[in-house]
């Protein structure tokens, strides 16, 4: 099995490689699921997206900020179900203070240059999950947790 | 797709597709060198075959549970096994069939065939992989040929292959393999012909034994020897070999035989068949350009070559590799038939006897300088014991696998462990000790004054009881030496078996399963002297799994004797009460020597920002059923005395002293991985749900943790999960 600092590895190697992940929101007693751009800040704690404030996951995360973000490595083949990794990051999601913009900003342009004039958009938001904790999933049935601790 | 070639039209652009035992055969033919007809198989059938029956993906999935690093060779060995289930249980679909059916019969028809692996890239490698991938010599009939392709095909697969995977560069999503079907020469003299010996340079070696090739090729014949000189042929010395039996070709397969009289004291081969044998060679070398190994065989005055491939370095060379130790454990039956001989008739009988000596012994008569003498003594006993243990003992838990094999041949049952219970090992020493903690549980259970007297720590409320627990600590007390001290074994054993009272007796029914007709329809598959071997391997494999579990408790008993010396030092120790030694840290040390290395080496430094923790790791399942329930780690030997009833045993490896709370027991953990090996089978005698091989068990897992263990799947879940979810028919487990 492996180490904490392995798995942190794994993590942060799978975040690099992927630029998008399946969020889960939950609203008027229905989970709703969207693929956002991502990143994750190096130390694991966050990861940020974006979207416009007339989203339904917006609305969602206004009534219900506590989050699901998928992220995995599948290529839609039959070798998926070993080698693939999914990993699910819980945690709650918030727009980025003031404060915070520029670091959250240059670390998600960084990753997603492409979308500069989307996120500085006046009705786009930059939201961060604060990550609670990591499931991650290997080997089809292997699933290891990282708690996060704040 | 043609995926039939006869040898004589294989060309130089086939080679891949042919591998490398076709392929030289069909130079030899091309050269005129009498080669016994035969078809290739080649590796598009393969590919065809498991691309389209969805096998390619099923392998993939078997062999990737967990990291090879993490898998042990039993565990290889299982995979292999259940790999090999998959081929005997998918059929050839209906055009390759059509194709190869009819390519087999107007060849062979009815007569008998060698089916052989030709694994491309097999004979070209730099290590020699003899061995590794099956041939089955003496197959007649269609059908039964097709059966044997199928099983030559998942020898690419086979344990020896999984072990040597890199050298071999095993890869399921490109490794593939071709089938060489051999018309038969039944010949009366065998053998085979290095042409360069590797020992010399300047040397030949010839082999030869009556009758077929295969005893020689598997050790089990021992073969006349010639050494001759390369450069002019001379003989430069002979060998000759206690020559007593031979294999010969019996209805269906090949049989080990009786040699007649006659053949005992004359040598297999005269001085001209040398000279044949070794022109062949020569012969050979030119037209591959280098040494051959070469197998032959004489019909009457006709010398037929069976295959040949170049001469390369043993696998076995590297001292250092274990994995040669792991080869070793396969065994022959007629192997294992001599080892249960030794086992049965010397070693166990020793072992007890020893045993039994140790304990006439009394080591408070003994000096101080006398005990320690005696505590060296009998830990060089010890070590004897444990030597015969990993040389003979495991070894011969070999029967269990070979029956194993050779039950999924005949019956090709859905579960490939379903031979498991037809060894039912009812007469376990382990079993019988189980038995009889049942029988004091019970007596507690009637009779609410003894439970109270013994919850008071009293003795003396049931002569009854107190003499069966008398009787009890004789038999078996010596196992528990390792957990506790002689005066607290009875309190841990009477705490034992209050909470035994305390489960109700129908919690952990036998399952009686109809062994008689299981045993019927395996012995069905047979005729005659087939049917004979088969009912003694039945028997021979009954014995070895029977004694999987025995050997750990004679041996267990020696330890005890071992341990007990050390007690007599620790209880002298104590009685001078001014000497500040740490008795227990010493009799720890003194058994155990690695125990100073674990406690001082530098653990992973915790990470203070995050906290890893499992949630469902994957093993092996061992036991069918889901069970659910608290862990109960056992990191030292005495927590199991802390054990609660419908907890969940979590272990390194259950050793035999921990089996007595198997019955208490709603599953097994086990870190160590396989069928056969002991918390398996006794998990499987008691129907209890069982993961093996699960990576790192004691450690990821806690005592307290919620535990779940599915063994249907192999999976073990930590912490809470929602009843409803984990159902034995829904697929709600799975995690991707």
């Amino acid at each position: 099995m492996e180490s904490a600092s392995q798995l942190r590895k794994t993590l942060k190697d799978l975040f690099r490689s992927q630029r998008l992940g399946v969020l889960a929101t939950y609203g008027r007693r229905q989970p709703y699921s969207s693929l956002v751009a991502f990143a994750a800040t190096n130390d694991l704690k966050y990861l940020v997206f974006a979207t416009t404030r007339a989203t339904r996951k917006y609305a969602n995360l206004s009534m219900e900020s506590q989050v699901a973000l998928l992220v995995d490595n599948r290529s839609n083949q039959d070798t998926d179900f070993h080698r693939a990794i999914a990993v699910t990051a819980l945690g709650k999601a918030e727009e980025v203070k003031e404060s915070e913009r520029d670091r959250f900003l240059t670390l998600y342009l960084a990753k997603h240059p492409y979308l500069e004039e989307f996120v500085n958009a006046p009705t786009c938001a930059l939201l961060k999950v604060s990550v609670d904790r990591y499931y991650m999933v290997k080997r089809f049935q292997n699933v290891m947790e990282l708690h996060m601790r704040r | 797709m043609n995926p039939v070639i006869p040898l004589d039209q294989i060309q130089d652009e086939d080679r891949d597709r042919v591998g490398g035992k076709a392929f030289s055969l069909a130079r030899m033919v091309r050269s005129h060198v009498n080669v016994p007809h035969a078809i290739c198989i080649n590796t598009e059938a393969y590919n065809h075959y498991i691309t389209s029956t969805g096998l390619r993906e099923r392998v993939l999935f078997e062999l990737n549970r967990k990291s090879f690093d993490e898998i042990r060779w039993e565990e290889m060995w299982d995979a292999s096994l259940r790999i090999r289930n998959m081929f005997l249980n998918t059929p050839i679909p209906a055009e390759l069939l059509a194709t190869l059916t009819r390519a087999i019969d107007s060849r062979f028809s009815e007569r008998a065939v060698v089916v052989r692996s030709s694994a491309p890239g097999e004979d070209s490698a730099k290590a020699s992989f003899a061995g590794l991938h099956e041939s089955y010599v003496n197959v007649r009939g269609t059908d039964s040929i097709l059966e044997h392709i199928r099983l030559v095909w998942a020898s690419l697969w086979s344990d020896a292959a999984l072990l040597y995977r890199q050298e071999l560069g095993l890869d399921v999503e490109r490794s593939t393999m071709a089938v060489v079907v051999q018309e038969i020469v039944i010949g009366d003299r065998s053998g085979v012909v290095f042409g360069k010996n590797p020992n010399d340079p300047s040397q030949a070696v010839i082999e030869a034994v009556y009758g077929l090739n295969q005893g020689l090729v598997d050790g089990t014949v021992e073969p006349d020897r010639w050494i001759l000189d390369r450069k002019t042929g001379q003989i430069i010395s002979y060998t000759p070999a206690h020559r007593a039996k031979a294999v010969f070709p019996v209805r269906e397969g090949v049989q080990l035989k009786q040699l007649p009289s006659a053949k005992l004291n004359t040598p297999p081969l005269d001085h001209s068949n040398i000279a044949q044998i070794f022109d062949h060679a020569l012969a050979a070398e030119t037209l591959f350009g280098e040494p051959q190994d070469m197998e032959w065989t004489f019909k009457g005055d006709m010398l037929y070559v069976i295959q040949s491939r170049p001469i390369t370095t043993g696998l076995t060379g590297d001292s250092g590799d274990k994995r040669s130790w792991c080869l070793g454990l396969r065994r022959s039956f007629e192997n294992l038939k001599e080892l249960r001989r030794k086992i049965e008739g010397e070693l166990i009988p020793a072992m007890v006897e020893e045993a039994a000596q140790l304990s006439r012994q009394d080591l408070k008569k003994l000096s101080e300088s006398e005990l320690l003498d005696e505590i060296k003594r009998r830990a060089a006993i010890y070590d004897k014991w444990l030597d015969v243990y990993w040389n003979e003992f495991i070894p011969f838990a070999h029967g269990a696998r070979l029956f194993g094999q050779v039950y999924n041949d005949a019956v090709h049952p859905s579960d490939p462990y379903e031979f498991m219970d037809l060894l039912g090992a009812t007469g376990m020493e382990s079993l019988k000790r189980n038995r009889m903690l049942e029988d004091m549980a019970s007596m507690i259970r009637e009779n609410p004054h003894l439970a109270e007297a013994l919850r008071n720590g009293k003795t003396g409320a049931d002569g009854e009881f107190d003499k069966a627990l008398d009787t009890f600590v004789n038999i078996f007390g010596d196992l528990f030496r390792d957990m506790a001290e002689s005066k607290e074994q009875y309190s841990a054993i009477t705490g034992l078996l209050l909470e035994m009272a305390g489960q109700s007796v129908a919690q952990r029914p036998f399952q009686p399963k109809d062994i008689e007709s299981l045993e019927r329809n395996f012995l069905s598959r047979f005729e005659g002297e087939k049917k004979a071997e088969a009912a003694e391997l039945l028997d021979l494999a009954r014995t070895s799994y029977q004694l999987r579990d025995d050997d750990n408790i004679h041996l267990g008993r020696i330890k005890g004797k071992m341990l007990a010396g050390i007690e007599e030092v620790k209880r002298r120790i104590e009685e001078r009460p001014s000497d500040g030694v740490k008795t227990r840290e010493l009799a720890r040390l003194l058994k155990d020597p690695q125990y100073i290395l674990k406690e001082h080496a530098s653990a992973d430094q915790p990470e203070t920002d995050y906290r890893i923790k499992a949630r469902q790791i994957v093993g092996q399942p061992a036991g069918p059923g889901i069970a659910r329930g608290k862990a109960r780690v056992i990191a030292d030997p005495s927590d199991v005395f802390g054990f609660n009833g419908g907890e969940i045993l979590v272990c390194d490896a259950v050793d035999p002293t921990m089996t007595f709370v198997v019955p208490l027991s709603a599953g097994i953990v086990e870190r160590r991985g396989g069928m056969l090996i002991h918390g398996a089978i006794i998990a499987r005698e008691y129907g209890l749900p069982c993961v093996t091989g699960v990576p790192d068990a004691t450690s990821l897992i806690h005592t307290g943790d919620q535990l779940t263990v599915d063994g249907y799947l192999g999976i073990v879940i930590i912490g809470k999960t929602v009843d409803s979810s984990i159902s034995v028919h829904g697929s709600t487990l799975a995690a991707l």
